[in-house]
């Protein structure tokens, strides 16, 4: 007995909740943009605290093709902090909220060098503990139709016609009925006892008795 | 002895040559159309409108194989390809919605109509086809590739499914 209670003990303090809970950051996943265009970069987080005065965000970039990160934004203790030294100088606006959890970034006058990887990171004392997460950035020079939009658009507008076909030839089959019941009663009773006649379901065939022989 | 069902009684039309050959016919028929909506739906889904030496692409995926391997892309998003893509799913829906509609007209309709829902559905499918097949056609880049097997039955499957709809309006039905 005393064994059974100690196992269920164990058990119970395994599956227990753990005081201290992981941060999650949402960023998107691919951003796509035209050459010359700017960009707003989303980057929120998830915390089971209140955000606390403390609370930071850190953006990072990687190029393509390139194993080096550098720091472009940052903020912290109530202060933005954007890049003036690096290629982004002057480009990079902290545009997030960070009381509502919102630490995006707005990147003006995007060029080809600027494809690459921005990771961002975000922290809520003492919830520090957290996967920093990253979005892809592509600048195209024509934004590209994705697959399956045209397909899809052709597709739901030939479907919807034909629905609105057939809902407005059933309507205008009512409403003839209709007019034609209002107007004369006797002509339409001997209608209706002639189309009552046609619709006969399909009869058995008859069943066939041949003698033995 | 069984009064109510004697031994000798069958549930048996007398074999007339009216009702077998109308039997046939509608037998004919029905396999015909199965036949047309196999076809549309082999051509729509094997991505092998267009081949090569080393694969074959469209209207999905391009497949090719290297030395390294066989890797397969998406198919390029352009328009017309899309347009294409519509087209054809759009023909195979029609074909079996009209299939279905056969089915229920054959069930349904009064004596001596004409199966008209039936054939509309699958004259569109076959406009469909044609149009997709001749979108493919001027908008393809490679001029020097191959046509694969799949845009040849989208090709055979246009006329025969444009007889198999006229089929349908001539049919009618007797009993």
């Amino acid at each position: 007995m005393l064994r059974v209670l100690a196992l269920a003990a164990v058990v119970l303090l395994g599956i227990a909740p753990e005081p201290s809970q992981a941060i999650s950051i949402y960023t998107g996943w691919e951003r796509h943009a035209l050459v010359g265009s700017d960009i707003r970069l989303s980057c929120s987080f998830f915390s089971w605290r209140f955000v606390s005065d403390d609370v930071s965000f850190t953006w990072i970039y990687r190029p393509d093709g390139s194993r080096e990160t550098v720091s472009i934004a940052h903020y912290a203790g109530g202060e933005a902090y954007t890049d003036n030294k690096g290629r982004f100088k002057d480009r990079v606006e902290f545009v997030g909220n960070p009381k509502r959890r919102d630490g995006s970034i707005l990147i003006k006058n995007l060029d080809f060098s600027d494809n690459g990887t921005f990771t961002c990171d975000a922290k809520n004392p003492p919830d520090i503990v957290g996967r920093p997460s990253s979005v892809r950035l592509l600048v195209f020079e024509n934004l590209p139709i994705q697959a399956g939009v045209i397909t899809g658009a052709i597709i739901g507008v030939v479907l919807g016609l034909l629905v609105l076909i057939v809902v407005i030839y059933y309507l205008m089959r009512f409403l003839v009925a209709r007019r034609v019941f209002s107007l004369s009663v006797s002509k339409h009773g001997k209608k209706k006892k002639e189309g009552s006649q046609q619709r006969q379901l399909w009869t058995p065939p008859p069943l066939t008795c041949y003698p033995l022989p | 002895m069984n009064v109510f069902f004697p031994d000798y009684c069958f549930f048996f039309m007398p074999p007339s040559r009216s009702v077998s050959k109308m039997l046939l016919i509608l037998l004919g028929v029905l396999v015909f159309h199965l036949v047309v909506l196999i076809l549309l739906i082999v051509s729509t889904a094997s991505s092998t409108w267009t081949v090569d030496a080393t694969g074959h692409t469209d209207l999905w995926y391009n497949c090719h194989s290297d030395p390294n391997g066989y890797k397969c892309l998406q198919a390029s998003s352009e328009d017309w390809i899309q347009a294409v893509q519509a087209l054809m799913i759009l023909s195979v829906v029609f074909c079996f919605t009209s299939l279905i509609a056969f089915l229920y007209q054959l069930f349904r309709l009064v004596k001596g109509g004409h199966f008209y829902f039936t054939s509309i559905f699958q004259i569109l499918a076959s406009v469909f086809v044609m149009c997709g097949a001749i979108i493919y056609t001027v908008m393809r880049p490679d001029s020097d590739k191959d046509y694969g097997y799949a845009y040849v039955l989208a090709w055979v499957a246009f006329p025969l499914s444009l007889i198999s709809g006229l089929c349908y309006l001539i049919l009618r039905k007797k009993d």
